[in-house]
This record gives structure tokens, C-alpha cells and sequence, in this order.
């Protein structure tokens, strides 16, 4: 797992209480990680301040599952 | 008309994470209070308050026994207060496997006073430093005072009347007196009714001390800050927690045979009409509110064995209340006991007429009034009146009565009575 991921997941783990485990690559955050509209808004924004990157709001709607977060971040961040 | 009683308690405070270990806590006349650990209270006029204890503390509370950490970290605590004491009283009425159709006459009744003002503060200073993108798209449902009710009634599926009461410190009170007029009038058949509150963070220490309702003398005694009726008393010591009642009309109880804690007779409600935060001086919205209660239960005061009083630990409130109970009870004052139970576990606001009003049944359970703790010079004007000083008193327990009083000139009035 690269270095984005694991900082991804320990995110994802922290905010959604969901088991280590559960977090991998082609988990969706709505069917699989138990989130709602408004744990995205809140990822995406703990995201932005990880990584230093603006994730605007046309983004955010493509980014479905973890590995679309992951490759997300690796294109854009500095 | 249809009869409501109290099947089921559940209880967070500072000396407990449930009711049975506040129980025993407050009879052994211990005290809640502490420095206040939320934040630094240095440079605070009060230092002092009434904290739920951290889960690894012996009498501690636990969020993660009914709530998921999810929530926990997402909302304010005392909407994870309430879910949790909420939990406890379905529990313990034997609720916890009701069908659809039960759901459907199940409803909630959670007030607070003061709701997620922690949260509003921190949400705050974000919007303002950082900006208004790096608000939590949580924090409003998470501050909202409703909340408690809307988040027990999803975990729980009921689908019943979902209702909050906000009238400041008799918020507990009143949200529990309305949830029995909703059985009363068919709304529903059962009510998860109480209230819950935690608002010890910066600017509720600072607003209340401003407005000269704390304790600021007993900062390096906590546990002697809050001694209701005492001459050294000097303001009241925030408190935080929640406590929930599950009231059930009487025969649904008494067919599914649920344990009965009592049966509510009579709710009393009045407005002061007199000033934003002091009590009218002499009582009479207190005085209207127990009378309209007591003449709903069809008693006489004679028939009143225990009081816990609203005695918050202000200099003025205490006595202003104590006179009114004085003009209601006339001699029958030597016939009862009252006891503020806030001396121990501090002033909850909006949760605090819910706790007292468990407190108030356990007492009749158990035929023991709950002390007045670091009552050592009682004021001169409280002679005749047995206080319960510094020690729980077994005697007979018939019927009780609670009082709460709020800022903005509110009383509500609960007559609870045994059930053969």
C-alpha cells in the first residue's frame, strides 16, 4: 500500500469507525463503509487538510471508493 | 382518563455511568465535582464543575456499551449521553424487542437547555480562522437539542411523537410531565421522556459566570462548591449528564407485567412573568406550579413525603423556593423531607429535572431520601424544614415531588406516587 493509501485509510478508519480491514482499494465509502452524503463532505475535508489539496465539489462526486481518493490525491497534491 | 407510570430509568452523571452506581454513590454522599478537565479553566471566575468521568475511572461512564464510535465522534456528548441513558431504560422496561405496531405508539420526549454550545463554540472559531469550507458538515445535527430524541428514535425504531423541550433548567422536567399528557391524550402508549445536557466547555463557564449564577469561593474545594441551603453557598456548579424515563400507559405496562417505579399524578407548570434569570421574590410562580401539580394528583400536602427541590445553590433561589414550599406545606413541612441532590452531582440544566425525577423514584423504591451534601450552617430562614442533611434518611415514602425552575421565568411541578 503506498504511502497515500495508508494515510487514506487511517482517515477513513478514524472518522467512519469501521474496522481497519474493511478499508481496501475497491471498498465504496456509501455501500461498503457505511457512510452518508455528509461522512464524504466530511472525509473529503479531512483529506484536504492531510494532504494540502483542494478537492473541489465536481471532484468530489466521482470519488466513490478508496482507490478513487488514493489516485485522487496522488495526481493533484504538491 | 388514561394513567401513566414509569417502567424503565436510565441515568449518566458524574458520579455514575448508570442509575444504580449514581444511586449508591449519592447515598454515600459523595460528590461529583472536580476541576474542570474539559479545558484549562485557569483565569475562569469558576473553576469548578460537575464532569461525567472518563470510561477507565471507577464510577466512569462508557460510551462505546450502546453507541457506535462513529457517533461518539461525530456528535456532541450530550446527545451521546442520551442515547446511552436512553438505552439503560428500554433495557431496563424489557422494551428492547417491541414490534412494528408497539414502534408505531412509542415516542420521545428529550429536552436540553443549552444543547451543543461546545460544539457551536469550536465551530466558531474554525468559520472564523479558517473559514467557512472548513466547517463540519455535522455540526449542525450535531449541536441541535432535538437531536437526542431524533437519534434514539432512528437506532431504536420508534415512530411515535418526537418531541424536545427547551425551557433552560426545568427542561428535564417539563419534557417529562408533557410525554405523560401524550400517553394521557392517546398519542402514544409509551414515551422515552427525560433530558440531557453538557455544556462545561469555555463559553458556558463564561457566560454563566458573568451572569453571576457560579460558585467562584470554593475553587480550591471542589466537592464543597455546591451546598444547597448553606450559609456558605455562592452559586450553582454546572453539572453534565442525561437521565431518561420510560413512562407507559398503566394497563399496557400491567399486561406485559413491566416493573412499576410509580405512577405520575400530577404536572404543574406556571410563568413567573417577572424577570430574565432571578427568581420573583416571593415565589409565587414556585408556589403555582407545586399547587397546580398537587391539586392534579388529588393530594393534600400531608401526603407528600419527599421533595427534591430545584435548590441550585444560589444565594437567593434556594430560600425563594424554600418559602414557597413553606407557604404551600404550612405545618405539614415538619411531616416530609427535601433534599437537593444537585449538592452532589451539580446543576444539569436541562437534564437536571430528569435525574432528580429518577432520584425521586428510587426514593420511593427504596424508602430513603437522597442528602443535601456540605449543608453544615443551614440558612436562617429554612428552620422546621428537615433538609436531609449530609446523609440519607430511610423513612416512609408515599409520594414525591420534584421541582425545576428556569431562566426566562419558568416552573414545572412533578408529583410521582407508589403504585400497590
Amino acid at each position: 500500500m503506498s504511502d497515500t493509501a495508508e494515510r487514506i485509510k487511517k482517515i477513513v478508519v478514524e472518522h467512519l469507525g469501521v474496522e481497519p480491514d474493511k478499508v481496501v482499494e475497491n471498498a465504496s465509502f456509501l455501500d461498503d463503509l457505511g457512510a452518508d452524503s455528509l461522512d464524504i463532505i466530511e472525509l473529503v475535508m479531512a483529506f484536504e487538510e492531510e494532504f494540502g489539496v483542494e478537492i473541489p465539489d465536481d471532484a468530489v462526486e466521482k470519488i466513490g471508493t478508496v482507490k478513487d481518493a488514493v489516485s485522487y490525491i496522488d495526481e493533484h497534491k504538491a | 382518563m388514561r394513567r401513566v407510570v414509569a417502567t424503565g430509568l436510565g441515568m449518566v452523571t458524574s458520579l455514575g455511568g448508570d442509575v444504580e452506581t449514581t444511586w449508591s454513590n449519592i447515598l454515600a454522599s459523595k460528590s461529583g465535582a472536580g476541576r474542570i478537565t474539559r479545558f484549562d479553566p485557569e483565569g475562569f471566575a469558576c473553576t469548578v464543575a460537575c464532569e461525567v468521568k472518563p470510561a477507565d475511572h471507577e464510577y466512569g461512564f462508557d460510551p462505546s456499551k450502546r453507541v457506535d464510535s462513529k457517533t461518539v465522534r461525530q456528535v456532541e456528548p450530550f446527545i451521546v449521553y442520551g442515547i446511552d441513558a436512553a438505552g439503560q431504560a428500554l433495557e431496563d422496561a424489557g422494551l428492547m424487542d417491541m414490534s412494528e405496531e408497539e414502534k408505531l405508539r412509542t415516542g420521545l420526549s428529550i429536552g436540553a437547555g443549552i444543547g451543543g454550545l461546545p460544539r457551536i463554540e469550536r465551530e466558531a472559531i474554525i468559520c472564523h480562522e479558517k473559514g467557512p469550507r472548513r466547517v463540519s458538515p455535522h455540526f449542525v445535527h450535531a449541536s441541535l437539542i432535538n437531536l437526542t430524541a431524533g437519534q434514539v428514535s432512528i437506532r431504536y425504531g420508534l415512530k411515535g411523537p418526537n418531541h424536545a423541550v427547551v425551557t433552560a433548567c426545568s427542561s428535564g422536567c417539563h419534557s417529562i410531565g408533557d410525554a405523560s399528557w401524550m400517553i394521557r391524550m392517546g398519542y402514544a402508549d409509551v414515551m422515552v421522556a427525560g433530558g440531557s445536557e453538557s455544556a462545561i466547555c469555555p463559553l458556558g463557564i463564561a457566560g454563566f459566570s458573568q451572569a453571576h449564577a457560579l460558585s467562584t469561593g470554593h475553587n480550591d474545594t471542589p466537592e464543597k462548591a455546591s451546598r444547597p441551603y448553606d450559609k456558605g453557598r455562592d452559586g450553582f456548579v454546572m453539572g453534565d449528564g442525561a437521565g431518561i424515563i420510560i413512562l407507559e400507559e398503566y394497563e399496557h405496562a400491567k399486561a406485559r407485567g413491566a416493573k412499576i417505579y410509580g405512577e405520575i399524578i400530577g404536572y404543574g407548570m406556571t410563568g413567573d412573568a417577572y424577570h430574565v434569570t432571578a427568581p420573583q421574590p416571593d415565589g409565587d410562580g414556585a408556589y403555582r406550579s407545586m399547587k397546580m401539580a398537587l391539586e392534579q394528583a388529588k393530594l393534600s400536602t400531608a401526603d407528600i413525603d419527599y421533595v427534591n427541590a430545584h435548590g441550585t445553590s444560589t444565594p437567593m433561589g434556594d430560600e425563594i423556593e424554600a418559602n414557597a414550599v413553606r407557604r404551600l406545606f404550612g405545618d405539614d413541612i415538619q411531616n416530609m423531607s427535601m433534599s437537593s441532590t444537585k449538592s452532589a452531582i451539580g446543576h444539569l440544566l436541562g437534564g437536571a429535572g430528569a435525574v432528580e425525577t429518577i432520584f425521586c423514584l428510587l426514593a420511593m423504591r427504596d424508602q430513603i431520601a437522597p442528602p443535601t451534601i456540605n449543608l453544615e450552617n443551614p440558612s436562617d430562614g429554612l428552620a422546621g424544614f428537615d433538609l436531609v442533611p449530609n446523609v440519607p434518611k430511610k423513612r416512609s415514602i408515599k409520594a414525591v415531588l420534584n421541582n425545576s425552575f428556569g431562566f426566562g421565568g419558568t416552573n414545572a411541578s412533578l408529583i410521582f406516587k407508589a403504585v400497590d
